[in-house]
């Protein structure tokens, strides 16, 4: 390969198309890296603007900590109120940020990817729903708090995503067939949890109201210890799984021409995304949106098919900036963030439909 | 690439039975690829074509019979090692919005690769070839979007050939692609069977296309072999008749020498020769 360098660079002799074929893959790897290079820069751009969000969201707003203070207070100094507003309020709201982005923006760039359609999020197609209705459920019919709705979540999540799945799958799963399966599912949830709230007390409705908007008011260590402890199991394994899912991603025939086991390997994404979508409602209630967001942003960002990785770090870009921005906008109130990233999402919505129907493909 | 196999693998389907739910479209059918040769799948709307090359790219399973690949049953067989010997392109295949052509290529050395054995030199000169044989090695850091109908089909064979397989199935290589885009296809093909040895089969919609480029036709009518064998042999009036309900004339393709099938309709039939729609008449 080193003498055919030479040889290839004039045009004539017979070892010409020999190194011809060899400076062309030397081409494309250095194409390669050169992709992942700027991948790698934007990826990098993306997380340290997550701790650059993460440093404001815990240093500044409604009670601002110096740096110095902060290390004395993780370094164990005790400062009257600082300490406890950034031990117990500040640091567990922004951790609960990170995690609950990530869990979001995988899941639905995940259900994005797989069902090629990026309404196909499960925000939108009723697994985040099926998650806060079973927790409103566990709240306003048998009284559960703490723990308890946070499982009731997690298994409300799971159970309608394999209600979709399995309803879906009689007669092929289309990538529109099991987004309108999910939207119905999502009216009824809708509706049952209307009806939930007009039979429960002023106070346990409050309460309730939270799961359907999603906020981080309620950050708690052992919350923040909960979801981060499903995280490190799910995030991995959906890293992992993200090689089937850019096969998956041509299209099942493909796939299958390529050796892909379609079917299992569609499941156990499925399985993933729904647990993750399911683990961060169960922690923050459904934030709207955030699913839904993140792969059309990233996909921006790269300018192609996004990374699972890429997606989660959007995720928590997203949620850390549109939280500071609900805990601040207005003095006295914190508003819960799903109000806000609710807002953000209806324009990206109406923009991915009309964007989406002219392109006739997923974008 | 390079380096052709001494034996080429074989894929056969023997008395297989496929369908979707209950409907059957292929019923017991029977029917070997040449190894080496490229086989064209020919028949009538509905009568099972891509249906069959769906069975022999394990993409169906059958209700009946099996489909063998080098003798073996082909669903006992892993399926990345099938992916290893047999390469598929599929109808209409949509590409993820914003991939580049490097990248969609390199998907096709998924097979090859493992869990953990990441991208190798190997991997590059695989892909390399693939796009200098498909003349798309230019577009390589274009995004797919970009390309025309024709560009982007050559970087879907691309994608296969990247799979290194001994058989090639194309399912409709040539639809909504003009005339000019279709030969180009079709000649990339042909090239890939005589520089390599692939054994290939496709389904075509265009009869004469078929006959021009087919080693051996493989004609289907409700879910049944009509008729196989060497397009010189099979392509006749009466059969034409039979299977598309067509009349027509069969000439000599005066630039190939194949085949020529010249339909015979209501109108337009100033100069039909004597006895042309003979088999139809019978």
């Amino acid at each position: 390969m080193s003498a055919s360098t030479q040889a290839g660079l004039r045009p004539d002799g017979t070892a010409e198309s020999g190194s011809a074929a060899g400076s062309a893959a030397r081409a494309l790897a250095a194409g390669r890296a050169a992709r992942r290079r700027s991948r790698s820069v934007r990826a990098g751009a993306l997380a340290l603007a997550a701790v650059i969000l993460f440093a404001v969201s815990v240093l500044l707003g409604s009670y601002t900590v110096t740096v110095p203070d902060f290390f004395s207070i993780l370094g164990g100094a005790q400062i009257p109120g600082a300490s406890y507003i950034v031990l117990e309020n500040k640091l567990p709201r922004a951790l609960m940020a990170v995690l609950v982005g990530i869990g979001f923006g995988m899941a639905g760039t995940i259900f994005q990817t797989l069902l090629r359609n990026p309404l196909a999020s499960p925000d939108v197609i009723g697994i985040s729903y099926g998650a806060s209705a079973s927790a409103v459920t566990a709240i306003v019919l048998f009284g559960a708090s703490g723990a308890a709705v946070s499982f009731a979540a997690v298994a409300g999540g799971l159970g309608v995503a394999a209600a979709i799945y399995l309803t879906a799958r009689r007669g092929g799963l289309g990538g529109y067939r099991l987004i309108l399966v999910g939207i119905a599912f999502a009216a009824v949830l809708h509706a049952l949890v209307n009806f939930l709230l007009t039979r429960a007390d002023l106070r346990t409705a409050a309460e309730a109201l939270v799961w359907l908007t999603g906020s981080l008011n309620s950050s708690t260590w052992d919350r923040a210890a909960l979801l981060g402890g499903a995280l490190v199991l799910l995030v991995p394994a959906a890293l992992v799984l993200s090689r089937l899912l850019q096969l998956l991603e041509l299209g099942d025939d493909a796939a299958a021409g390529l050796g892909v086991r379609v079917e299992v390997s569609r499941a156990a994404l499925i399985l993933t995304g729904a647990c993750l979508a399911a683990v961060s409602t169960a922690a923050a209630g459904p934030v709207a949106a955030v699913a839904f967001l993140c792969g059309p942003i990233a996909r921006r960002l790269v300018g192609g098919p996004p990374s699972l990785a890429l997606a989660g770090l959007v995720g928590a870009v997203l949620v850390l900036a549109a939280d500071f921005a609900a805990a601040n906008l207005i003095p006295g109130t914190s508003l819960p963030v799903g109000v806000l990233t609710g807002a953000l999402g209806a324009p990206v919505l109406l923009w991915l439909l009309i964007s989406v129907n002219r392109s006739g493909q997923g974008g | 690439m390079a380096d052709t196999p001494r034996e080429p693998s074989t894929l056969e389907a023997r008395s297989i039975t496929l369908g979707y739910d209950e409907r059957k479209v292929v019923d017991g059918l029977t029917v070997a690829l040449p190894p080496g040769r490229v086989s064209v799948i020919v028949g009538a709307n509905g009568s099972g074509k891509s249906t069959l090359l769906r069975g022999l790219a394990r993409l169906l399973k059958p209700s009946g019979g099996s489909v063998l690949l080098d003798g073996q049953d082909i669903r006992s067989l892993p399926s990345r090692a099938v992916a290893r010997t047999i390469g598929l392109l599929p109808q209409a295949p949509v590409p993820p919005g914003g991939i580049t052509v490097a990248e969609l290529v390199g998907r096709g050395r998924y097979p090859h690769q493992g869990w953990f054995r990441r991208w190798t030199p190997g991997d590059d000169a695989a892909v390399a070839e693939a796009l200098r044989v498909t003349d798309t090695l230019a577009f390589a850091d274009r995004s797919v979007d970009e390309l025309s109908g024709g560009q982007r089909q050559r970087v879907w064979i691309a994608l296969a050939l990247a799979q290194q397989t001994d058989i090639l199935l194309l399912d409709e290589p040539t639809t909504f692609l003009d005339v000019a885009h279709q030969i180009e296809v079709l000649d990339l093909i042909t090239d890939l069977n005589r520089g390599s040895g692939t054994t290939v089969a496709m389904v075509l919609h265009d009869l004469n296309l078929a006959a021009r480029y087919a080693h051996h036709l493989i004609v289907l009518k409700d879910g049944r072999l009509a008729a196989q064998g060497p397009p010189a042999a099979v392509v006749t009036p009466r059969l034409v008749h039979e299977v598309f309900g067509l009349r027509c004339t069969v000439i000599a393709d005066p630039v190939a020498g194949t085949p020529l099938v010249v339909p015979i309709g209501r109108h337009h039939t100033a100069s039909v020769p004597a006895g042309a729609g003979a088999g139809a008449a019978s």
